[in-house]
């Protein structure tokens, strides 16, 4: 019944009943591979059937379409994470499983859970009839034509998992703001947003990394729960964990969520918890979920009695406090001060120059970086900022449940207090943020607002990862086209009601077109460019400090500020 | 309460800019991501190809007077890609020049920068590419399609898309290497002029183009008989009369502006003239699929005939198969008609005359483009063989990825945005005056439009087909031409049939059908 009419419109979310959501994965999980083969195959079906799929089509050119953009993408500019994933094909390739973690033949060792290794090792099996060179420990910085064809291509088809987990998210947002004008539907939006997403295109398609289709596990699995089929998103996200670990940063979210609205079943009727509705069952569930993922995962390691090696390699806490590229979060701010102060206690002679340590910051070998005037971090210190910050979003998922859309909020701001004082940060992982934090814009004004601010500050901290002049247009262009869709397309999608920024907000958002003008173009001109080059990544990452401290910051206000009887008028 | 449908009628011209921009947006990324790819001649010594001609054109027209630009001096060695495009080209490159100059003078030192190739240099010419696309052809599109009138903004917005993403242009100029768009462009700047009947303009714009690339000729007639049957209507003896002469003065001013460096010696004029029309280089080079070059594979029409009767028959034959439409257009200007005649004038011209480049397609594209959204079956249709035509040009720059791509997306574009399959009846191919004529004749028009899409099918099928065996199969030792014979012959095939339908719509679009129409 469903397939005539619009899949957003069809199903208005909270009334649905459970029985009909059921309907919906089974009759779509292959319409995104079926599209996948290409315009002949979409051609093939001829006048009437395209007719009837007008409705739903759409979805299939978006992901086709952005399939197509990152095969052109395919000649750019690689990082290093390119030889990262070829050494870990070779290793995974050649070396009994007992080696894995102990290999260090190049630099980049296996630093990822065990399943993220079975990937490779799968992969490995097709790579070796691409080029067999490639799958050599030796072959350091390997990159042959069928090389790069077999890794790019090995990451745009796993984006297919991506693409379905999008679709399945597209049908949980509710359609109650059922347009006439497909282009203002909320799915047709998010779908945009979430696959044409600069940063992930980036990333994973010219900086070369696999987030593509982890975002997609951890969409799914979100999509799962939305969906109130606990189990499977449980065991998604411990599958997940176990191919990146990342993710653990959103696990309190997660954790909470399951153990309020599955493991106690009912509520009282003012919204608080129900004690006696505890399910020792739903329990027992869970933790076999999880154990038996990790069983499966850890498991062999722990025979092997290596698994102290495995912790050693994925938790690297040698590495400094930042990335050689500040991430822009709260330390970026605060080495920012410490310079200034040092600086300031210079020129005032309030600082002996004899005991400053030499080091330029963002030099990018500094391992260990020495704070002048305020006190050094620890790791410890970011841990437990970490779970400070976290704490009051986890209170408020157990004290306010809000369903799904609170889920989300929480999971979002677990992602951002970790992105904000976690121990050595990289700028990609403000995608965990931003892709969650995609569902919510297209369903209330206030998260909208939130999420152009974070997103464009995001997405412009990540300029960095690629300096090389022929990427130099692609990252604007896309920028730009992504900054210009997300824009004006919420804006049309809430403009009944209140503007979605201030012209505060507006100013910081404009100001970031002379920075990038001046980091790119004036910057390099100048004389200072031999003395400090590290001035223009210093200004990107502080300045972008500021607009995702501020999306935090007004992100938590919201959430707790948030009263729970609204939703209950709302349902 | 009236502020409801005011917000109502604002928020489309909002909806649009945006939707437009992001349309600019995609197509600029398209290109750029293109001219990553590698580009004519890249590493192949000694001759390399137009990337090194552009270069050397520089180098030239920079470092030597503009007495010698024509001449084969000892500086100036005309058989290394001496200059053979119109001044208008030549200003152009000597601009670019004094930007490469100011980057880095051994880009275009004389002699000494023979061949010079590398990444930064790569990055500086496809940047000039990139800006001139930018600045003439993309915003001649954009004006185009908000012109369009009775459509919706989305219909506007989807075939601006289609057009800015034809695989065609953005191959031969991001690709391999050339700046069509420029004189493209211009071509499409003179289209709008007319089409808002600012009649001078157009014309100054077109004779821009025509100087910036000879091969504009092909869309000279189309030009000159709507002008001429616009003078016409208006009566000879009085306002036509008068803008017959201003729009002859136009033409001639703007002529005299582009050439004013030449005009100093006749023997300059004359030398340039014969660097334009090269007359001694045959019939046809390499693979093109016009008809001359797909006869030679049954009779080799280069051996029988003299190169003087060469020219003359195709000379002759040209002009016969442009006649009909000439005439049509001349006693009947229309606006639609103009775009009509520019199609199928450029697609006479491409099959018949005298020494056509396969890159010369790009000519009938872009008009066929023009008409994307009146007959958007057709259309893509069309616009797939041509792109399709230059195979073995693309597949010999190392575009084979690059084409593929961006071929499957524009025919992706071209199905979401105008459902093209279901647009395949007799009327939606503006043949219904046509089947009404046969119908006395003949009956089996009710399958037409699933004998149509099966027709498509079956050519896409056999083009896919053919580039992917043209890119993985090496050809037997006997014949290592078949490949890119074959792409060409089944491409002249597809322009025949594109030209007789095209004349048949511009033949049989009468002005009482149209008012059949209305009434009925």
């Amino acid at each position: 019944m469903w397939c005539s009419v619009e899949p957003g419109a069809a199903l208005p979310t909270p009334p649905c009943p459970p029985e009909h959501r059921h309907y919906l994965p089974r009759a779509s999980p292959h319409a995104p591979l079926r599209r996948m083969r290409g315009g002949a195959g979409r051609a093939r079906n001829g006048g009437g059937s395209v007719m009837a799929a007008s409705g739903r089509s759409w979805f299939g050119a978006l992901a086709l379409g952005v399939s197509f953009l990152k095969c052109l993408l395919i000649p750019t500019y690689h990082s290093t994470d390119f030889e990262v994933h070829r050494n870990w094909l070779a290793i995974t390739h050649n070396l009994p499983l007992s080696q894995w973690y102990y290999e260090a033949t190049s630099e980049w060792t296996l630093d990822y859970p065990p399943f993220f290794a079975w990937f490779e090792y799968a992969l490995s099996h097709i790579a070796k009839y691409f080029d067999p060179e490639m799958l050599v420990i030796e072959n350091l910085n390997y990159s042959s034509h069928a090389t790069i064809f077999f890794q790019r291509f090995s990451v745009i088809f796993t984006d297919i998992l991506f693409i379905y987990a999008v679709r399945e998210c597209c049908q949980y947002v509710n359609g109650k703001r059922a347009a006439k004008d497909i282009l203002e539907k909320p799915t047709f939006i998010l779908a945009v947003l979430l696959l044409w997403n600069f940063g992930l295109l980036i990333v994973d398609h010219i900086h070369f990394q696999y987030n593509g289709f982890l975002f997609g596990l951890m969409l799914l699995s979100v999509a799962r729960l939305c969906q109130k089929r606990y189990l499977e998103g449980a065991l998604l996200f411990a599958i997940l964990l176990h191919f990146k670990h990342i993710y653990v940063y959103v696990a309190p979210a997660y954790g909470i969520y399951l153990l309020r609205s599955y493991c106690f079943t009912a509520n009282n009727a003012d919204g608080s918890l129900k004690w006696r509705s505890f399910s020792f069952l739903h329990v027992t569930l869970l933790a076999l979920i999880v154990c038996l993922v990790s069983a499966l995962s850890l498991g062999p390691f722990i025979v092997l009695g290596q698994l102290p090696q495995v912790i050693s390699r994925l938790f690297p806490f040698k590495r400094g406090l930042c990335h050689a590229y500040w991430a822009p979060n709260f330390w970026a701010l605060y080495n920012a001060v410490d310079k200034a102060l040092t600086v300031v206690g210079l020129k005032y002679n309030l600082l002996d120059p004899t005991k400053i340590p030499k080091a330029s910051m963002t030099g990018g070998l500094v391992q260990e970086f020495q704070h002048t005037v305020l006190p050094s971090v620890t790791p410890l210190a970011t841990l437990i900022c970490t779970f400070i910050s976290i704490l009051p979003s986890v209170f408020c998922l157990w004290f306010k449940p809000q369903g799904p859309r609170g889920f989300l909020r929480c999971l979002v701001l677990c992602a951002l207090s970790s992105f904000m004082f976690g121990w050595h940060v990289h700028e990609k992982a403000i995608l965990l943020a931003i892709l969650p934090l995609s569902l919510l814009s297209v369903q209330r004004a206030k998260d909208a607002g939130i999420y152009l601010i974070l997103t464009t500050t995001g997405h412009f901290s990540l300029f960095p990862l690629l300096f090389t002049a022929p990427e130099l247009p692609i990252k604007i262009l896309l920028m730009l086209l992504f900054t210009v869709y997300s824009f004006s397309s919420l804006k049309s999608l809430f403009r009944r009601e209140r503007p979605l920024l201030n012209w505060l907000e507006i100013i910081y958002l404009v100001q970031l077109v002379p920075l990038e003008i001046f980091c790119e173009i004036v910057f390099p001109l100048t004389s200072w460019k031999l003395q400090f080059p590290f001035v223009p990544l210093l200004l990107t990452s502080v300045y972008c400090a500021l607009g995702v401290t501020y999306a935090w910051l007004k992100l938590y206000v919201c959430v707790l500020t948030e009263h729970v009887f609204v939703r209950q008028k709302a349902e | 309460m009236w502020q409801v449908p005011l917000g109502f009628l604002q928020r489309p011209a909002m909806e649009k800019w945006s939707l437009m921009t992001v349309t600019v947006l995609l197509a600029l990324t398209v290109r750029w991501t293109v001219s990553l790819s590698s580009y004519s001649g890249a590493g192949k010594p000694p001759m390399y190809g137009d990337y090194e001609a552009q270069r050397h054109w520089q180098e030239v027209t920079y470092n030597l007077p503009i007495r010698q630009w024509y001449f084969n001096t000892s500086d100036n060695n005309l058989l290394y890609w001496g200059l053979d495009y119109p001044p208008l080209t030549a200003y152009h490159s000597f601009l670019c020049a004094y930007i490469a100059k100011l980057i880095n003078p051994d880009w275009i030192a004389l002699h000494a920068s023979r061949g010079y190739e590398s990444q930064p240099h790569k990055l500086f010419m496809r940047t000039t590419v990139f800006v001139a696309d930018l600045l003439i052809y993309i915003p001649a599109v954009i004006l185009y399609c908000c012109s369009l009138k009775e459509t919706s903004t989305k219909k506007q917005v989807s075939s601006a898309l289609c057009i800015l993403l034809y695989p065609g242009l953005i191959l031969i100029d991001h690709g391999h290497f050339q700046y069509n768009s420029v004189s493209l462009g211009f071509a499409l700047w003179g289209v709008l002029c007319l089409s808002y009947d600012w009649d001078l303009l157009g014309s100054v714009a077109f004779c821009l183009a025509l100087n910036y690339k000879q091969m504009e000729l092909y869309h000279s007639l189309p030009f000159f008989c709507y002008l001429l049957g616009k003078c016409f209507k208006k009566g000879l003896k009085g306002k036509g009369l008068a803008l017959l002469t201003k729009i002859a003065g136009t033409v001639v001013v703007s002529f005299a502006a582009c050439w004013l460096p030449f005009c100093t010696d006749v023997e300059q004029m004359m030398q340039v003239l014969r660097r334009l029309f090269p007359i001694d280089r045959g019939l046809f080079e390499d693979k093109v699929a016009n008809i001359w070059c797909s006869l030679s594979v049954l009779i080799k029409i280069k051996n029988i005939v003299s190169p003087q009767t060469q020219l003359k028959l195709s000379f002759a034959v040209t002009f016969l198969s442009l006649l009909p439409t000439c005439i049509k257009l001349t006693v009947q200007p229309s606006l639609r008609g103009f775009k009509l005649a520019l199609v199928s004038c450029a697609l006479s011209f491409f099959l018949f005359s005298f020494q056509v480049h396969e890159k010369s397609i790009l000519l009938v594209s872009v008009p066929v483009c023009l008409i994307l959204n009146e007959i958007p079956f057709m259309a893509t249709w069309f616009l797939l063989v041509s792109t399709f035509s230059m195979l073995p040009l693309l597949l010999k720059d190392g575009l084979m990825l690059a084409y593929t791509v961006t071929t499957l997306a524009f025919l992706l574009a071209c199905v979401a945005s105008f459902s093209i399959f279901e647009k395949t009846s007799a009327e939606d191919l503006q043949l219904k005056p046509f089947s009404l004529f046969l119908k006395r004749y003949v009956s089996w028009f009710k399958s037409f439009p699933r004998i149509v899409r099966s027709l498509f099918l079956l050519s896409v099928t056999l083009m896919g087909v053919l580039s992917l065996m043209s890119a993985t199969v090496r050809p037997p030792q006997r014949l290592p031409d078949l490949f890119p014979v074959s792409v060409s012959s089944i491409s002249c095939l597809h322009f025949l049939f594109f030209l007789v339908y095209f004349n048949i719509i511009i033949l049989w679009d009468s002005k009482n059908s149209r008012s059949q129409k209305k009434v009925s």
